[in-house]
């Protein structure tokens, strides 16, 4: 694209996509600041076409005061962290892994990335019934096997339980992600670093790891943009009880149980500010990675 | 000291033997070249001699001590890959301190060897860049720079000029050999260019297909090549090889003479031939001469003056005390 003339046959080209992305972006986000000012109960009859109450910031005091909203933000943010941190960890020790030759492999690679091809709502309800169901499920035997008393899964320990049902969604992507980046490393570097006297976990350290940290830094945002969102998996395993209220849960809970519009929407607007303050702080830890 | 003994080692991969049982010593202090054309095994043999790759059979000893299970870092060898393989993220200065830091020498140490390397392969202004910032022959000097300041008992290099352009590729090829020179530490050096090998080494090591068809020093094989694939092989351009009825003249099943002890002739001579291609080089030309009765074209070296037309009618003598008789098994006839 050097000339005048590709280029602005380029921005051409990409104008129909980019007003078509911003118009997608930009109604839903002008129509939330709009509602998050406004009284908007339907139950109570109000309706737009009747034209809605101005009240100005008064929604968003409500929001964050409510005695909910620290501990949902604290929450997002235990799930978000926990789980981008057990999938990068176990995501890398299997990518080395699956990189190693073996027999079946084809089969193996396969098996372990089914798990992101579940829906979200199906594979919670399967981690709930058939796993964590404190009579009937697999934990529970395990658990009863060993003598031990099998645990409340979603309602001693729901916090964990969310976490360990998103990681397996999510582990699948982390996992696929760094094989193809385990795979890229010139056999070259390692041999070199192998005569250069690094034992196996050094070359790790030194070689791999830096190898690695871009695709690292690739699965933490992408994964991180999709994790504060979570909502299946709460919605129909714990319903939002026992301290697993993220952020997300609690807009809906607002907007759908208390039919408030209004204060769902200021929330919404909360959700986009901590986003952002998620992505600067992440930009800022891992972001230089994606420099060359 | 590097005195390195092959006793009959051997490589497969799976069924596919690669390098069948061959012994080989290199001598402590000698450049040995090994060279033959690709996929011949030059790399599979240096990376016995590494560790790199496990022998299906035999031994490796490096200065009378037996090396065969001792893993690659333990050798006290430094290898230079083709690829340089380099660690992308590491400036200069870390590439060339990792073997020191991995050997947990001392900061001071380190800091002094890694500044000596760098003034002998004029890296020290760029110390601090990447390698990713460098050019082709600075990455080179930099895998170099790494594999010297181990102070090993031997190098290897796997054809490490290969990705360079002809004209850095004869710089380098001096540097190495006069680094061999100053540090006269033994070195083990792989490629398929036969003017790397015949320029560089003190011993070369001619293979093909896993077989070592001869060692010797560079004039030893141009002069008495043991076999006709020796023959065709060292030399540039390529020894004229003749078989059949010019070859029987001489009792032979085939005959080889160089390009450069053909004479060329307008008016008389042994063979009577027309001029094909010439390509002129300014100091000599070559001349591609049909001849009767001879299948291939004749290679003909003459003074860089000469000019003759395509299809020219010339004459050839070629120098009998230079010719080399092979037998039917393509074996020298002394
Ligand atoms: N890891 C390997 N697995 C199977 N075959 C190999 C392997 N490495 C090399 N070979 C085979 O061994 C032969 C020699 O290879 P190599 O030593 O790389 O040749 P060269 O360096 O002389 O070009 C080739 O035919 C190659 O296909
Ligand atoms: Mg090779």
């Amino acid at each position: 694209m050097a000339t005048q003339h590709s280029r602005s046959a380029a921005r051409m080209m990409m104008a129909p996509a980019v007003v078509l992305l911003l118009g997608w972006m930009l109604v839903p986000l002008i129509m939330t600041l709009f509602f998050s000012f406004k009284k908007y109960l339907p139950l109570r009859g109000d309706t737009l076409g009747g034209g809605l109450e101005w009240v100005g910031f008064q929604n968003y005091v409500r929001f964050f005061s409510s005695s909910s909203f620290w501990p949902s933000v604290q929450t997002t943010l235990i799930i978000v962290g926990s789980v981008l941190i057990i999938t990068v960890l176990l995501g890398t020790l299997l990518a080395l892994l699956l990189d190693q030759p073996m027999w079946g492999q084809g089969v193996v690679r396969i098996l372990v990335i089914a798990p992101f091809f579940v829906m979200p709502t199906v594979s919670a309800l399967v981690w709930k019934n058939m796993f964590m169901d404190p009579v009937n499920g697999i934990l529970a035997h395990l658990w009863k096997f060993f003598d031990a008393v099998p645990i409340q899964w979603l309602s001693h320990e729901s916090l964990p339980s969310i976490i360990m049902i998103v990681s397996w969604q999510w582990l699948p992507f982390a996992t696929l992600i760094l094989l193809t980046a385990v795979q890229s490393l010139d056999s070259e570097q390692l041999e070199a670093s192998e005569m250069d006297g690094a034992p196996k976990l050094k070359r790790f350290w030194h070689i791999v790891l830096p190898h690695l940290s871009r695709a690292i830094t690739i699965v933490i945002l992408i994964q991180t943009i999709f994790l504060l969102s979570i909502f299946a998996e709460i919605f129909v395993t714990t319903g939002g009880a026992f301290g697993t209220k993220t952020l997300t849960y609690l807009i809906f809970q607002r907007v759908l149980d208390s039919q408030n519009v209004g204060l769902g929407s200021a929330g919404g607007v909360y959700a986009i500010i901590l986003a952002n303050i998620v992505a600067i702080f992440l930009m800022r830890i891992v972001g230089k990675n994606l420099d060359t | 000291m590097g005195r390195i003994v092959l006793d009959q080692v051997s490589k497969s991969f799976g069924k596919t033997e690669v390098i069948p049982p061959l012994d080989l010593t290199i001598e402590d202090g000698e450049f040995t070249v090994f060279v033959g054309p690709s996929g011949c095994g030059k790399s599979t043999l240096l990376r016995l001699i590494a560790g790199l790759e496990d022998v299906s059979g035999g031994k490796v000893s490096i200065d009378g001590k037996e090396m065969t299970e001792v893993p690659p870092a333990k050798r006290g060898l430094s290898m230079v890959f083709q690829s340089y393989a380099l660690y992308p993220h590491m400036s200069v200065r870390k590439n060339i301190a990792f073997p020191l830091r991995m050997a947990k020498m001392d900061k001071a140490e380190i800091k002094k060897r890694v500044e000596d390397a760098a003034t002998v392969l004029n890296l020290t202004d760029y110390l601090s860049r990447r390698p990713g910032q460098l050019s082709g022959g600075q990455r080179q000097r930099v895998a170099i720079g790494r594999a010297i300041v181990r102070e090993p008992s031997a190098f290897l290099f796997d054809e490490p000029l290969s990705n360079l352009d002809a004209a850095l590729r004869v710089g380098m090829r001096l540097e190495i050999s006069e680094m061999h020179k100053r540090l006269a530490t033994t070195m083990i050096y792989v490629t398929h260019d036969q003017v790397e090998a015949m320029t560089m080494a003190d011993k070369i090591v001619v293979l093909q297909a896993g077989v070592i068809e001869q060692v010797g020093s560079p004039l030893e094989l141009y002069r008495a090549p043991r076999n006709t694939f020796v023959a065709g092989f060292i030399g540039s351009p390529k020894m004229n090889l003749l078989t059949g009825e010019e070859a029987a003249k001489h009792d032979a099943h085939t005959i080889g003479i160089r390009p450069e002890h053909i004479t060329i002739s307008n008016e008389s001579g042994t063979w009577e031939g027309v001029v094909g291609v010439s390509e002129h080089l300014g100091s000599d030309s070559f001349f591609h001469v049909k001849c009767d009765g001879f299948e291939d074209p004749l290679t003909v070296r003459a003074g860089g003056e000469l000019q003759l037309s395509y299809g020219a009618k010339v004459f050839l003598t070629p120098d009998t005390a230079h010719l080399h008789r092979f037998n039917d098994q393509g074996l020298r006839i002394e």
